[in-house]
């Protein structure tokens, strides 16, 4: 699913990835300089996502998460709401657990009594698109709705919790935002 | 440039101070404000959000104020994040952002639980609030002094900027003063309907 959000990427598209899975996910989908993807900082990604993108308006910022890093930052759903930021989509990568942890069930977990609907916390935020999905024949829409559509855009992704390989990014954090101002041409202190 | 407080609320900080650490910030090219706001940050809350080349972020709990402006760093704009002490709590796992990224961050903090407090509840994160900070990696400066506020944020915020040093002004309760339970007309104090923890 990382993959085929980011697949043929310009180096217009900011990406900012939560710690854990989706970390590894797009690592392994292909590193790139215009990628930060988290180590820590757990509920903090979609707001990182959104003071990029009020600094980067003309840019894509895409966030990719978890459904426990998204729990973690519900809040943040509600201050994206009151900013509308256009150019922002959060999408949450939902296995309905804590992936890093040793699989404990999250909110989202219906089989576990979970009932969070995060699509749905969105869409009460005022996010002006917010969709859940469940099936493989909605990806493609789904994929467009994070790439292109204006924001802010919330698509949550039901995926399986089956391990895969995993890939990890570079850990050195001062590194991670040296090459990401770079890429951006910010010039240094 | 004035913070015009609505008719039900009282003045709840000296616009002096307020109105020069909006004008340091400027000077800075600061473009992102957030806020969980307090009755003692009004006026400068007021001052940014009338400012067409700020971007007031109202936050609903202060480490979004963090990661927002690990973000702004990460697209290389200036960010301000301004505070009670309490919030200082909610911030200290997102800190960790700053100090593992080399953001340089700029916290404004104004101070509850320190100086003439009548709200016990305030005193357990008042009292630890700039050692938090400390331990957190930033490098505090306190004033008690509202003559000395701006020059204050002004040296935090040439470290910030200029030195990358993610920094934090603390703003005593003796500068600001201490919240009024029953406040009278005319009060100076921090008022009830002005926001923030009672």
């Amino acid at each position: 699913m990382v993959a085929r959000l980011l697949a043929d990427r310009d180096d217009d598209l900011l990406v900012v990835t939560g710690l854990g899975s989706t970390s590894w996910d797009a690592t392994a989908a292909g590193d790139h300089d215009a990628t930060f993807p988290l180590w820590g900082a757990m509920g903090g990604a979609a707001t990182i996502g959104l003071g990029l993108a009020l600094a980067q308006p003309h840019r894509r910022v895409l966030v990719i998460t978890g459904d426990g890093e998204a729990l973690m930052g519900l809040g943040s759903l509600s201050t994206i709401g009151r900013m509308q930021p256009v150019n922002l989509a959060v999408v949450v990568i939902d296995n309905g657990h804590y992936g890093e942890t040793g699989m404990q069930p999250t909110h989202t977990n219906r089989a576990d009594g979970g009932r969070t609907d995060l699509a749905a916390v969105a869409a009460a935020c005022g996010w002006l698109v917010a969709v859940t999905v469940t099936a493989d024949a909605q990806l493609a829409d789904a994929v467009d709705a994070a790439r292109r559509q204006p924001g802010p855009v919330f698509v949550t992704v039901a995926v399986s919790a089956a391990p895969v390989p995993l890939v990890l990014p570079p850990r050195d954090g001062h590194h991670l935002a040296a090459r990401f101002r770079r890429h951006l041409g910010v010039a240094p202190l | 440039m004035s913070a015009t407080p609505s008719p039900n609320r009282v003045a709840v900080t000296d616009p002096a101070w307020a109105g020069e650490v909006h004008a340091v910030l400027r000077r800075h090219g600061v473009a992102q404000v957030s806020y969980v706001p307090d009755a003692g940050l009004g006026a400068l809350i007021g001052c940014c959000g009338a400012d067409p080349a700020m971007t007031l972020v109202p936050l609903s709990t202060e480490e979004e104020g963090v990661a927002l402006a690990a973000g702004a760093w990460l697209g290389g704009q200036r960010s301000a994040v301004l505070m009670q002490s309490s919030g200082v709590g909610n911030c200290v796992n997102m800190l960790s952002l700053w100090r593992s990224c080399g953001v340089a961050g700029l916290l404004v903090v104004t101070m509850r639980g320190q100086f003439g407090e009548a709200n016990p509840w305030q005193l357990p994160m008042g009292q630890i609030t700039p050692e938090v900070l400390r331990l957190c990696g930033l490098v505090t400066f306190e004033v008690d002094d509202a003559a000395r506020i701006a020059e204050t944020a002004e040296a935090a915020a040439t470290m910030v900027f200029k030195g990358g040093t993610a920094c934090a002004v603390i703003i005593g309760q003796r500068a600001i003063g201490a919240k009024a339970f029953a406040p009278t007309a005319g009060s100076a104090m921090n008022g009830v309907a002005a926001g923030g923890q009672p």
